[in-house]
């Protein structure tokens, strides 16, 4: 058993695509106050989009990417003026209920474009089959593209939010709303660009995630769970979170379904049940 | 009503060339008699219809929902196969009724199997796309003594559950137990088997086991997934570390195949030396296309691949590719297409007859050439037997990747038959 080192690396890269596509959930969540079940159709419309540049239009794969990111963005954008604007004032029965209606909106509309079947997602050939590290240690090669760019967006990130001005203003708007306003930050159109971006950060995990798990139309549904128990387990609104609570579920998974096979699908749960039980509020509170 | 009975045209025409007027009124008389002549064959054949009231099928099947393709295929399979022989199923017409689950819903489909018996007056049910549905009306077919040709669901105990219910799709035990064999054949001697984690995998896990086990083999570890599982690596690693001769994996059809490939191929299995062995499922018609440069090579067994080389399905696949272009054909609506040819077959057999216990006597024992190859319907078990095939996964001239077939096994059941 060659095991760990490669388990560690599989499992962090996971955790990586996790983060990517969960980190939009948790700002709007923590600064919008918006429990968005709709989250994954922007990983989707991402995923969908990079399938359309790349395979249907001849794009390359590092070109359609971040393209199918900022069309998911602008998408994120005008819901979030059109739609998601009438929630942040609603209770969370109300939000719920609107956003898991629109997953199955973007279900029927993606199904009815698309079809019901899988999308082809095809790596280019720089990105396929594996690399070894050292002798012994062999990656997959696009496993390892992941785990760079994971790395950097996280960073850019992190830097985003807490050294730019721009950051220290969605984070005043998300301690106090009304206060923000007052001294002269325009909430609606930082929270319509915070959305936005949150969307096209989907988007981009959506298109990143596709050549490993595969998109069809139920995929918003199908990797909620997922989004959500990251978002819970870090504490809304913390990227620092979200990013420490993906790479616990990644890596355990992992490790979980290589070491321990027969309970391996279950020990996620248990983690998520044991981990709310010890911090309820997150593994990184929101202050 | 589309077999044309005469052809009148032809008297009618010749007025146009002439011009004598008291000629022309004549001609006219004669048209318009040749006319009325065709009008009251037409007429004739519509009380030959009206004589025997039109056939009344209960569909019941998805049409809403992430599986909203199950029903569109059967739908199209249906209407092709009455496209091609008249729209009469045994000389009488069909009137369809449909009823759509949206998925697996066992009340659901036992509230319209009773609704379409007591107040629609179906004469049969057909359909039936999920095992729990199937399971669910079984109680409500016995009750009412109606048949119901299974389209579908495919756990191997669905025919058990009711003398009324005869099955033409397949079992996930019937197309994975050949596999073991086959795999024993090749001098295949350790195998892993990596199946979803409910009951069909189960059934698959285990037929494949007791065929190659009996032939000389040693499944030396088993794997079971969760059926949400998005990230393959930590199974296949494993599967590389442990290294045996061969992999035998059942999902069902869906993004679980080819991701699993997916990680196959990244991997390196075959580099590795280990051998890829699936079912159909792993390569339905819906999904293939997806699974890329990964799926080539898969060796898989199944009841029907749609590059099946016999007249009949070519006569499916191009009258389906007419009706419906791109929109490729998969083994729910060649199922459909057989379910209308079993049963125009039984019914020719019983003289029209559509209650239960005759038309069960007439399923029993049927056998018709169906677009996969030959088929039968059990004597006593009422289960579909029919050639499975091993096939291999190529690329066409045209770029698609389909299955090809190049070793079979005739008259199969299931195993736990």
């Amino acid at each position: 058993m060659s095991g760990l080192p490669i388990v560690l690396f599989d499992g962090t890269v996971y955790g990586m695509l996790l983060f990517l596509m969960s980190v939009g959930l948790s700002v709007t969540l923590g600064l919008m106050g918006v429990v968005n079940l709709a989250h994954g159709s922007f990983a989707a419309i991402g995923g969908f989009a990079s399938v359309v540049l790349v395979h249907r239009l001849g794009m390359p794969f590092l070109l359609g990417v971040p393209l199918a990111a900022l069309i998911t963005a602008a998408i994120g954008g005008v819901l979030e003026a059109v739609l998601f604007r009438r929630l942040y004032r609603r209770g969370p029965l109300d939000q719920v209920l609107f956003t898991i209606g629109m997953v199955y909106v973007w279900i029927a509309v993606s199904t009815r474009i698309w079809g019901a079947g899988q999308q082809p997602a095809d790596l280019p050939a720089f990105l396929q089959g594996q690399i070894a590290l050292w002798p012994g240690a062999e990656v997959g090669a696009y496993r390892l593209f992941l785990l760079i760019l994971g790395g950097v967006l996280a960073a850019g990130i992190f830097f985003g939010l807490e050294r730019t001005r721009f950051g220290a203003r969605v984070r005043a708007a998300q301690s106090d709303r009304d206060m923000a306003g007052g001294v002269g930050i325009n909430v609606d159109r930082l929270f319509l660009l915070s959305f936005a971006i949150g969307a096209g950060l989907a988007g981009a995990g959506g298109a990143l995630a596709i050549p490993v798990i595969g998109l069809d139309p139920s995929f918003p549904l199908k990797y909620l769970a997922f989004f959500l128990i990251v978002v819970s387990l870090g504490g809304p609104g913390t990227v620092t979170g979200s990013l420490v609570a993906a790479l616990i579920v990644g890596i355990v998974d992992v490790a979980g379904k290589y070491y321990l096979p027969g309970a391996g699908g279950f020990l996620i749960y248990a983690l998520v049940v044991a981990m709310l039980i010890w911090r309820p509020q997150g593994l990184v509170a929101r202050t | 009503m589309t077999t044309p009975r005469s052809n009148p045209p032809a008297p009618l025409n010749l007025t146009v060339a002439v011009h004598d007027p008291a000629r022309r009124r004549a001609l006219k008389l004669v048209g318009a008699g040749a006319l009325g002549a065709a009008l009251s064959q037409v007429a004739g054949g519509i009380a030959f219809a009206a004589d025997a009231e039109p056939l009344k099928i209960g569909l019941i099947v998805t049409y809403s929902g992430p599986y909203a393709d199950y029903g569109k295929q059967m739908d199209n399979g249906i209407a092709l196969w009455l496209k091609q022989n008249g729209e009469r199923v045994a000389g009488r017409a069909v009137e369809i009724v449909r009823r759509d689950t949206a998925g697996p819903a066992p009340d659901l489909a036992a509230r319209f199997a009773r609704e379409l018996i007591t107040r629609d007056k179906v004469q049969v049910i057909i359909g039936l796309d999920f095992s729990p549905n199937a399971m669910a009306i079984a109680p409500v077919l016995s009750q009412a003594k109606v048949p119901c040709i299974i389209l579908n669901a495919s756990a191997s105990d669905i025919p058990k559950k009711s003398d009324y219910i005869a099955r033409i799709s397949f079992t996930v035990g019937q197309v994975s137990a050949p596999m073991g064999t086959w795999a024993g054949r090749q001098g295949i001697r350790t195998a892993m088997t990596v199946v979803a984690d409910y009951s069909s995998g189960a059934d698959a896990e285990t037929a494949f086991k007791t065929t190659f086990e009996a032939g000389g083999g040693k499944v030396v570890d088993s794997l079971r997934v969760p059926m949400n599982n998005p990230d393959f690596s930590a199974y296949v690693q494993r599967i590389k570390d442990t290294r045996p001769e061969a992999v035998f994996f059942f999902f069902p059809s869906g993004d679980l195949p080819n991701n699993f490939l997916k990680a196959a191929k990244e991997r390196g299995l075959a580099e590795a030396g280990i051998r890829l062995l699936a079912t159909g499922e792993a390569m339905d018609d819906s999904y293939m296309q997806a699974a890329g440069d990964a799926g080539l090579g898969l060796i898989t067994t199944h009841h029907y691949s749609t590059a099946h080389e016999s007249d009949l399905n070519r006569k499916f696949i191009a009258g389906y590719a007419a009706d419906n272009g791109d929109y490729a054909p998969n083994y729910m609506a060649m199922t459909a297409y057989d379910g209308m040819a079993v049963l125009d077959k039984a019914l020719t057999a019983t003289g029209g007859k559509t209650d239960g216990a005759t038309l069960m006597g007439a399923l029993k024992g049927l056998s018709i050439e169906s677009p996969r190859g030959p088929i039968e319907i059990g004597d006593k078990t009422r289960d579909i037997i029919q050639t499975v095939y091993v096939r291999r996964t190529e690329r066409l001239e045209n770029g698609k990747l389909a299955c090809i077939e190049f070793d079979k096994f005739e008259k199969v059941q299931d195993p736990r038959a």
